[in-house]
């Protein structure tokens, strides 16, 4: 008997689960836009007291200078190698400052720093707000009327958009100075070539520009995604431990479905 | 002339989504006193404090503070009339990443222009009279759980507030700490002339110093009365709450079904 009357049951309990899913991510969307448009009201006030946002960059952007620094110049160095086994086959290995440059500046530099970005500071920002909401002190503000989101969404999230195109810049210079260490110093690559090949064939409206627009917006994205998930972290152990999970996530999704939809627009518009 | 209440609460209903926690509270704080919220945990006392606070906003019902409805203020009136309010959270909130002198002296400076030297003398004033001047260096993590209360309380009177509330003062104090926080909220309050509204499960120490107690049980007011009526009261619930009695008209055991019925069912968890 339970057979026949199971399974229409099971089949509206998986509908409903869907549609539960669907209409819960919705709003939590809308939520998050609405997150934004309170940010963004506020920003003004915060603005006018600097030196919360100056603080912000120093703590996200300063102190995540050695990590993208590092890894751009590995990133770099690697480039360097396997763009010199390729390029040699046919004959053109004075075009590796060329490769090591326009991957960098185009796709690696922002990309990879994002995703940095993402883990060094995206997680450190969630933490720190969730935190904060989890022992009160972000009520304890707004009692003391002084509004959280301006005070301390708001410079966290300015901190994290100003400092992600210049970290990104910082990325693509060590890696060129990686590939020209293995490159030119290590390979034997010439040295002139090297650079004036990059400087010729590097244009600065097309590659330079596209990689600073993509490095503006993944750091909207990335540190959008780390206030509000520290915002609406529910405020216990394992909730602010689930919202630092989800901002590394969630930023890393982010940061590549942006890239594959700005380089598809980039493209079209370079040719 | 301003009215005799500072605070005056009318058929006050309110809710979590469908789940009611406040139910037809009517009760007023007379300017002066110091008035006690009693009753068990999760019977809305906290949540009493947050809408006179401004921070839910009722279903039905009228709140007054100072004569202004305070679900009627819209931003910016809360925030001038929060101004007038402190509030001492449960764990005390203190900023983490600053000093016991920039807590306190957050409101001053946020709200105020006044120059630096004048706040360092307001700010070692309130921390002399919660007896913490020497402290003034430490940060939030050095201090013990009944010091970080009376930092709470130092800041939480950084700008002479008309109204003061606590929530679970006494919560987690060793007798001293609990004798010391108790005298100060008694001292403040008639040194600034303010009025005070305490949550508290404490009744012991509550009856030394308030001016009137409210016992609220299931979202009502049950009883209220001065201390000696309560200490005279026959009525139940109060009774066993003065006694601390394990069972009485507050159950021991959440609802549930009957033990024997819930051993028999196995294989249904909860239902």
């Amino acid at each position: 008997m339970a057979d026949d009357e199971q399974r229409p049951a099971a089949l509206t309990g998986a509908l409903r689960s869907l549609g539960h899913t669907v209409t819960s991510a919705m709003q939590r969307l809308g939520y998050a836009t609405r997150f934004l448009l309170m940010l963004l009201r506020w920003s003004g006030q915060s603005f006018r007291r600097l030196h919360l946002t100056i603080r912000e960059i120093y703590f996200s952007g300063f102190q995540s200078l050695l990590i993208i620094m590092v890894s751009g110049l590995f990133i770099g160095m690697v480039l360097g190698m396997q763009g010199y086994d390729t390029l040699q086959r046919y004959g053109s290995a004075e075009a590796l400052g060329v490769l090591v440059a326009l991957s960098l500046v185009r796709e690696l530099g922002p990309v990879v720093a994002a995703l940095l970005f993402a883990s060094r500071a995206g997680s450190s920002i969630t933490a720190e707000i969730g935190l904060m909401k989890t022992t009160e002190q972000l009520m304890a503000m707004d009692m003391m009327a002084v509004n959280p989101i301006a005070r301390v969404v708001a410079p966290r999230f300015w901190g994290g958009v100003l400092s992600m195109p210049l970290l990104a810049a910082l990325f693509s210079a060590t890696g060129v100075f990686g590939g020209y260490l293995i490159g030119v110093v290590f390979i034997g690559v010439d040295n002139g070539a090297f650079w004036s090949q990059m400087q010729a064939s590097v244009d600065f409206r097309y590659d330079v520009w596209s990689g600073i627009v993509k490095s503006f917006v993944f750091g909207i994205a990335v540190s959008l995604i780390a206030v509000f998930e520290g915002y609406d972290a529910v405020p216990t152990a394992e909730g602010v431990s689930s919202s630092i999970k989800s901002t590394v996530v969630k930023s890393a999704l982010a940061i590549l479905a942006l890239d594959f939809i700005l380089t598809s627009f980039m493209f079209r518009e370079a040719g | 002339m301003p009215a005799e209440n500072l605070v005056e609460i009318k058929d006050l209903d309110f809710a979590y989504e469908d789940r009611p926690i406040l139910q037809g509270i009517s009760l007023e704080i007379p300017r002066g006193k110091v008035v006690a919220m009693m009753g068990g945990s999760g019977c809305g006392k906290t949540t009493l404090l947050r809408l006179i606070g401004g921070q839910l906003r009722p279903s039905r019902g009228q709140i007054l503070v100072d004569g202004q409805s305070v679900p009627a203020l819209n931003a910016k009136e809360l925030y001038a009339l929060r101004r007038r309010m402190g509030m001492l959270f449960q764990f005390g909130a203190l900023f983490t990443d600053i000093s016991v002198f920039d807590n306190v002296a957050y409101q001053m400076r946020e709200h105020t222009d006044l120059p630096e030297e004048m706040i360092r003398d307001m700010v070692l004033m309130k921390l002399n009279a919660v007896g913490l001047r020497g402290a003034h260096a430490l940060m939030p993590s050095e201090l013990s759980g009944g010091m970080a209360r009376r930092v709470a309380l130092a800041r939480a009177i950084a700008l002479d507030p008309m109204l003061i509330m606590y929530d679970e003062p006494f919560a987690g104090l060793d007798p001293i700490s609990l004798g010391i926080i108790g005298q100060l909220i008694r001292q403040l309050n008639d040194a600034l002339g303010a009025t005070t509204i305490m949550v508290t499960h404490d009744i012991q120490e509550s009856l030394h110093i308030v001016d009137y107690i409210y016992f609220m049980s299931g979202g009502k007011i049950v009883a209220l009365g001065t201390p000696d009526e309560i200490r005279a009261s026959t009525h139940p619930f109060v009774h066993q709450f003065v006694h601390a009695q394990a069972d009485g008209p507050v159950p021991f055991h959440y609802p549930a079904r009957p033990l024997a019925q819930e051993m028999l069912d196995r294989g249904t968890h909860g239902g």
